[in-house]
């Protein structure tokens, strides 16, 4: 894995273009950020900081309870919570309810937790057709690739891959205007939602006291999904219940906030079970699927389980200096970026992506912009730790764990470490180019050595 | 920086015992070893006053990672504790505990100053080293933006994704050279060597100085 | 069963046992600050302009919706609100629709859709609609452009006046939507589009 990471690492690194469009999409959502929650647009963002982690601290400790708060709640409303283990149960549950349904064509909202188990994939496996309607994954599903950044999935495409892409898929002439492209999709799209016989949708937030799901977008593609077709699935990982609907007024003052600079994203959608009784229009079925997924194997960790209070709000990524540089494609999983970095290992394994917790220089901008408080560079040390003791236990990187003990030992030896100085320094830097010498020599000069140590000086006082 | 002390009037010794405070192996996931230099080190300073240190990441590794390196041994957790009430991050140190801002630097330059990681995030330091700077004779000073971003060293990082650690000097070299200042200026020793490194590769003229040096100029 | 299976597994890794109560959570943070009404207008026009929304005070909504659907085709809701302010009854405005399937045939040929609003949030620009025989989901959905007529009585602070009027909005209708500003989308280039698929255009009439 190492060695794929590494190449994905470089081929994004000597694609100048492709370093321009992510450099300068992050620098844009970051400022925007950071102007939103300044001490002059919003002087209670500490306090709702500390307010929303402390809330989905609760709730996560106490997961078991307010699942079956939730769960009480959607059914008293009309609709059906679904349990399942992983991909293929919840791919058992669409197929089983589209059979019995003589359902065909679904309509999907973004949601990552649906990427994290190839929902569409499975699905169009067995003849149903799936269609992604947020127009980033849109593009992303006819292009057959995997989103770049949680909030800006198609952030590494241009224009005119864009148009390629749609002639190619659409049968229609080259368009490289974007918001003619947009119109296209938006018009190729309706036809799907008002045809759709379910609509599949993630969801932000479980709201146990309610039962319902909270749907945040801007395009509008999450609210047709949800209202346009009979039946409507929401899919979300166990970890996004929260207690109250009151709750909503501390984390949606921070969601958009951090995500994209907006105040509030420009539909936010509070969903409780089937269109009622008199209700003009919305779904007759409503099904929430609670998904694992791997998220019961984070849980026992209480150093770590705050991995688990992610809001997905991209803060993380547009403020990492290490993403910003290698991009969304670098990361072996559907999660890239700092939150990536620590879920990854967690749910796959450290053995699975041992390189990812050390692709970073811990300069701790990621914990400082998480409106939910998770403090990811405790979380990557801790992962460091785990994969170098699962390499002692699998004796690999052997030289490594000798060269950490020489220095332990060295370091407890000053007049040993005095005298290794002084041999340095008067020997220089070896002219070898390997091992990390030649690393850092690949990048930048090294430093010139000082005629004396600061020993030498302070005696001769 | 043992000058600048001096000038102030304390009486500075340097334990020569001292080697390392053990932040290379613990950010590269090796925590017994770290332990290890780590009680090295509360040996040396176990009976020092007050301990100043030239570099964010250090004093940073001391006192907010030291605790978790001891939380399984109460005892040293407690000479942990202890230690962490007396280590001073060294602009930190002049401007609480020496309450001054003025040393009676000069410097004829034009400077921009980097804002070490460590030092940021994990010790608050941002106005300290500023407030000295400000009252160095000569000297001015030149903001860089973007300003807080890494300048991708990470101690092991630099080596083990160089290519990566390299876009990111020169992301920051290119800010540096934006400003138009001759040096930058830095707390945090690690930062400095990286930020040189990249200077000199790419062949510019800017220099490197650490903090004290500067205030140590006359 | 999974529903056992996961719940077990949650409870293990917890420590806690079957039925176990809770601690409170954390109490809700709700503070509604005072703001006249006044006040609370000029902010909610202000907000909706600065989203690139259209946004006014009205003494005769009924006049400029008159004018805003001359030589196009609009459907508006079966709110009470605007029947009692003649809008419903426009010419050139279908509206009194009930059955679903026609009601969806009718938005998706509309221009423009005409709601009223359940409350206006004047600190962010948003909309409040909940779903109910008065109000159906698709009229400010399908339409590229939504007109919504807001008694200024409904204006409130925001997020924590709404949560302090309606703790639960469950209680009241299977759907509350917050809308706040034109649909919009960034996707390509990080360009700005409007009107993905919700309406391109809004347009909040304060009366």
């Amino acid at each position: 894995m190492t060695g794929e990471f590494d190449r994905k690492v470089h081929d994004t690194l000597v694609d100048a273009k492709l370093q321009l469009a992510v450099y300068t999409a992050t620098a844009r959502l970051k400022e925007k950020r950071i102007e939103t929650v300044s001490s002059e647009a919003l002087p209670d963002y500490q306090e709702l900081r500390t307010q929303a982690n402390a809330i989905k601290k609760h709730a996560i400790d106490n997961l078991d309870h307010y699942l079956e708060e939730f769960e009480r709640n959607v059914v008293a409303r009309g609709g059906k919570v679904v349990y399942c283990k992983d991909g293929s149960e919840v791919s058992d549950f669409v197929l089983g309810l589209a059979r019995e349904r003589a359902a065909h064509l679904i309509v999907k909202s973004k949601s990552m937790t649906t990427e994290e188990v190839d929902l569409n994939e499975r699905l169009e496996h067995h003849g149903l057709e799936s269609v992604e309607t947020d127009l980033g994954e849109y593009i992303l599903q006819l292009a057959h690739e995997r989103p770049y950044h949680i909030v800006a999935p198609a952030l590494h495409m241009t224009r005119y891959q864009v148009a390629d892409l749609f002639e190619r898929c659409l049968d229609v002439p080259q368009e490289t205007v974007i918001e003619k492209q947009t119109a296209l999709a938006r018009t190729v799209l309706r036809q799907k939602f008002l045809a759709a016989d379910i609509g599949i949708s993630g969801a932000n937030f479980l709201v146990a006291d309610s039962g319902a799901v909270v749907i945040i977008e801007n395009e509008g593609n999450a609210r047709l999904t949800t209202t346009a077709p009979k039946i409507h699935i929401a899919v979300a990982g166990i970890e996004k219940v929260i207690p109250r609907a009151q709750d909503l007024a501390t984390f949606l003052k921070l969601l958009a906030r951090s995500a994209t600079g907006q105040l509030l994203s420009v539909y936010t959608s509070f969903l409780a079970g089937p269109r009622r009784a008199g209700e003009i229009d919305g779904p007759d079925e409503f099904y929430v699927v609670l998904l694992d997924n791997g998220r019961t194997r984070l849980l026992p960790d209480k150093a770590k389980r705050q991995s688990l209070y992610c809001i997905r709000c991209g803060a993380c990524l547009n403020t990492c200096p290490v993403y910003r540089k290698i991009g969304g494609h670098s990361f072996p999983w559907v999660y890239s970026g700092p939150i990536g970095a620590i879920l990854t290992p967690q749910f796959m394994g450290v053995q699975h992506s041992p390189a990812l917790p050390f692709a970073s220089s811990l300069c701790g901008a990621c914990g400082e912009v998480c409106p939910v408080k998770i403090d990811i560079p405790k979380i990557l040390l801790e992962l460091r730790s785990e994969v170098k003791k699962a390499e002692t236990r699998e004796k690999q990187n052997r030289l490594e764990r000798l060269g950490f003990q020489g220095f332990a030992w060295l370091m407890t030896h000053p007049r040993i470490f005095e005298m290794v100085g002084r041999i340095g320094r008067s020997i220089g830097w070896p002219k070898s180019r390997r091992g990390p010498l030649g690393a850092w020599l690949s990048e930048r000069e090294l430093p010139p050595l000082p005629a004396r140590s600061f020993r030498e000086m302070w005696r001769r006082r | 920086m043992t000058e600048v002390l001096e000038q102030l009037g304390y009486q500075v010794d340097f334990p020569e015992n001292q080697t390392c405070c053990g932040q290379p192996a613990f950010n590269s996931g090796y925590r017994a070893e770290a332990r290890t230099v780590a009680r090295h080190f509360l040996k040396t300073f176990e009976k020092s006053e007050c301990i100043v240190v030239p570099s964010g990441s250090c004093t940073g590794m001391i006192t907010h990672h030291f605790a978790e390196l001891f939380h399984k041994e109460p005892e040293t957790l407690a000479r942990v504790h202890s230690l962490e009430q007396r280590v001073w991050e060294f602009s930190t140190f002049l401007t609480q505990v020496a309450g001054v801002e003025d040393v009676g630097a000069r410097l004829e330059r034009v400077v921009t100053f980097h804002d070490g990681c460590h030092a940021l995030r994990e010790l608050g330091v941002k106005d300290a080293p500023r407030k000295l700077l400000a009252r160095v004779r000569g000297l001015e000073l030149r903001e860089m933006t973007p300003a807080e971003e890494c300048c991708g060293f990470g101690g092991t990082f630099a080596v083990k994704f160089s290519e990566l650690s390299g876009a990111m000097a020169r992301t920051k070299i290119e800010a540096i050279e934006r400003t138009g200042a001759a040096t930058v200026v830095s707390v945090d020793p690690s930062c400095l060597m990286q930020i040189q490194g990249a200077l000199a590769r790419a062949g510019s003229g800017v220099g490197t100085m650490h903090l004290a040096e500067v205030l140590a100029s006359r | 069963m999974s529903r056992d299976h996961i719940l077990h597994r949650v409870r293990t890794a917890l420590g806690r046992n079957a039925g176990q109560g809770v601690a409170d959570p954390p109490p809700a943070r709700i503070r509604v600050p005072q703001v006249a009404m006044e006040a609370r207008v000029a902010s909610l026009i202000e907000r909706v302009r600065a989203l690139a929304g259209e946004a006014l005070e009205s003494a005769d909504p009924r006049a400029f919706v008159a004018n805003a659907i001359e030589g196009k085709t609009a459907v508006a809701s079966n709110s009470a609100y605007l029947a009692e302010r003649g809008i419903s009854s426009l010419a050139g405005v279908r509206s009194g629709i009930t059955d679903r399937e026609e009601l969806r045939a009718v938005c998706a040929t509309a221009d423009i859709g005409i709601t009223s609003a359940d409350y206006a949030l004047a600190d962010t620009g948003t909309l409040v609609m909940l779903s109910t025989p008065q109000e159906a989901r698709m009229i400010s959905l399908l339409p590229p452009a939504h007109i919504a007529i807001v008694p200024r009585e409904r204006i409130l602070t925001g997020l924590d006046e709404l949560f302090s009027l309606i703790p639960n909005p469950a209680n009241l209708s299977s759907s509350m939507v917050l809308i706040t500003g034109p649909s919009r989308t960034a996707d390509i280039e990080q360009i700005l589009v409007r009107g993905v698929h919700g309406p391109g255009q809004i347009t909040v009439v304060v009366a």
